[in-house]
């Protein structure tokens, strides 16, 4: 009854909007652990201002859906008159969403590290970005690190949703092929394969990640 | 007469005070933490090469007061003026007295993420812009004289507390300050390990540093310190001369400290 040749045919395609998934996710995890650091730095500032805006963001990003975000920026915009390719909404909306989430996670790494670290610095005549690229950072991303992993885990299956933008990543591609060949359980178990294999490799690094920093020092 | 009897006994030491000069000049300093005073007027003037001891019970305003120094805390009113820079609102003045004033920690405070060398090296190749070759090389020079040249790789977690507390101290030197400020250094150390840490604190002093020391080790304070000022609540106390202050203390306070330290 099931017939899993079918999908060999169609692997090679499967493969290439396996790729566009996995790009999807590394292009939004930059933007999202870019953004995220400004925004976690924005509310620990001692500029009420800052943190605020900061506090605003995570507000209207956490507390609406991320769906609701993508369609807002790729069907939203270029009625204001900013037309962006599906990739790119995808990557800005997606990137957007998690720098709000990652924010949160470097926000409690940095103020985890003691008070002492940051007098200790500032004692070395260290300045607020000195202190903070030598000193604060570096240790508040080890203590990040597992929930960091976490996100991009689920940064991964979130991008999935880019397939209601007409992108031809790996959700839609399946779709597709499950409909036109009437396979689902075929199409869908072979994409949640795709899918698993890619958390897997995600996982397996960062754990090598994580045991390289627990041997070495801390 | 305390000017007096401060040049006199100045004079009995007379390796490296022959000029003294006035390199921390504190006048009427308060500080508050919201409504509570904890500094209530001090005046305080240390001369180059000399070496202090802060003495004074828990919450007496002893560890506030040196840690106004180097600006870990604003102050409320008042004025300080460490070689000749007054530390006020200016960034730039901030930042000169920052460096020229090393501190040492209680909880030492090394970068656990960094190994000795770098933790040493750290400030003088970041904050002061020196070569990183030089930088290392006069590490290693510290690292002798702490005598820990062969931990220069480990990471501070695998040190003693002893040996951390060094290595701080060699992270504060390496900055090449005018100033150097202890607040209780040895106070979170096992008995056994607080010997060596003094040790190096001693040879810190020979070398003609300039010192404030907050501590509860009355012995040091007797062999090293040019003079001793006890605090309390928020004043100074008392002042002079360890062998005079510390033998026969005109302050009852004082006098009742010492008693408790001594049994302790």
């Amino acid at each position: 009854m099931l017939d899993f040749g079918l999908v060999t045919n169609y692997l090679p395609y499967m493969v290439d909007a396996t790729w566009i998934t996995l790009m999807l996710t590394l292009y939004s995890t930059v933007i999202g652990l870019t953004l995220g650091l400004v925004v976690a730095l924005m509310k620990i500032s001692k500029f009420k201002v800052l943190s605020l805006i900061a506090d605003f963001y995570l507000w209207i990003i956490r507390g609406t859906p991320m769906l609701v975000q993508l369609f807002l920026v790729y069907f939203g915009l270029p009625q204001l008159g900013i037309e962006l390719s599906p990739f790119v909404s995808a990557v800005i909306a997606l990137g957007i969403n998690a720098a709000a989430y990652i924010a949160e996670i470097y926000r409690s790494g940095i103020i985890s590290i003691s008070k002492g670290q940051m007098e200790a610095a500032e004692s070395l005549g260290m300045g607020y970005f000195l202190k903070m690229r030598k000193v604060v950072l570096p240790q508040a991303l080890r203590v990040s690190i597992p929930s960091l992993g976490n996100q991009a885990i689920m940064m991964l299956k979130d991008s999935s949703l880019a397939s209601l933008v007409t992108i031809s990543e790996l959700l839609m591609v399946s779709q597709r092929y499950a409909a036109t060949n009437y396979a689902f359980i075929e199409f869908y178990l072979v994409a949640a394969g795709f899918y698993l294999a890619l958390t897997s490799v995600f996982t397996f690094i960062l754990n090598r990640v994580e045991r390289r920093i627990s041997v070495s020092e801390l | 007469m305390v000017k007096e009897l401060e040049v006199e006994l100045e004079m009995q030491r007379p390796d490296i005070h022959e000029v003294s000069e006035p390199i921390i000049q504190v006048r009427n300093l308060e500080k508050c933490f919201g409504d509570l005073q904890v500094l209530k007027g001090i005046n305080l003037t240390v001369n180059k090469g000399e070496v202090v001891a802060l003495l004074g019970s828990s919450g007496s305003g002893k560890s506030t007061l040196l840690r106004c120094l180097n600006h870990l805390e604003t102050i409320t009113s008042g004025e300080i003026t460490i070689d000749n820079i007054e530390l006020n609102h200016s960034k730039k003045n901030i930042s000169i007295i920052k460096r020229e004033v090393g501190m040492v920690f209680q909880q030492f405070n090394l970068f656990p993420h960094m190994t000795v060398l770098e933790n040493i090296v750290v400030g003088p190749i970041f904050v002061l812009k020196e070569d990183r070759k030089k930088a290392e090389a006069e590490a290693m020079i510290l690292l002798e004289k702490i005598g820990l040249t062969e931990k220069k790789d480990y990471y501070p977690k695998k040190l003693s507390g002893g040996q951390q507390q060094r290595v701080a101290i060699a992270r504060a030197l390496a900055m090449k300050p005018k100033v150097m400020l202890f607040d209780e250094p040895t106070s979170s150390l096992d008995p056994e390990l607080v010997g060596e840490v003094l040790n190096v604190m001693k040879q810190v002093a020979a070398a003609g540093m300039t010192m404030i020391v907050v501590t509860h080790e009355i012995s040091f304070a007797k062999e090293v310190a040019d003079r001793v000022i006890f605090m309390s609540d928020g004043k100074v106390e008392e002042e002079g001369h360890p062998n005079q202050v510390l033998v026969n203390p005109k302050s009852s306070k004082l006098a009742s400290f010492l008693r408790i330290v001594k049994s302790e």
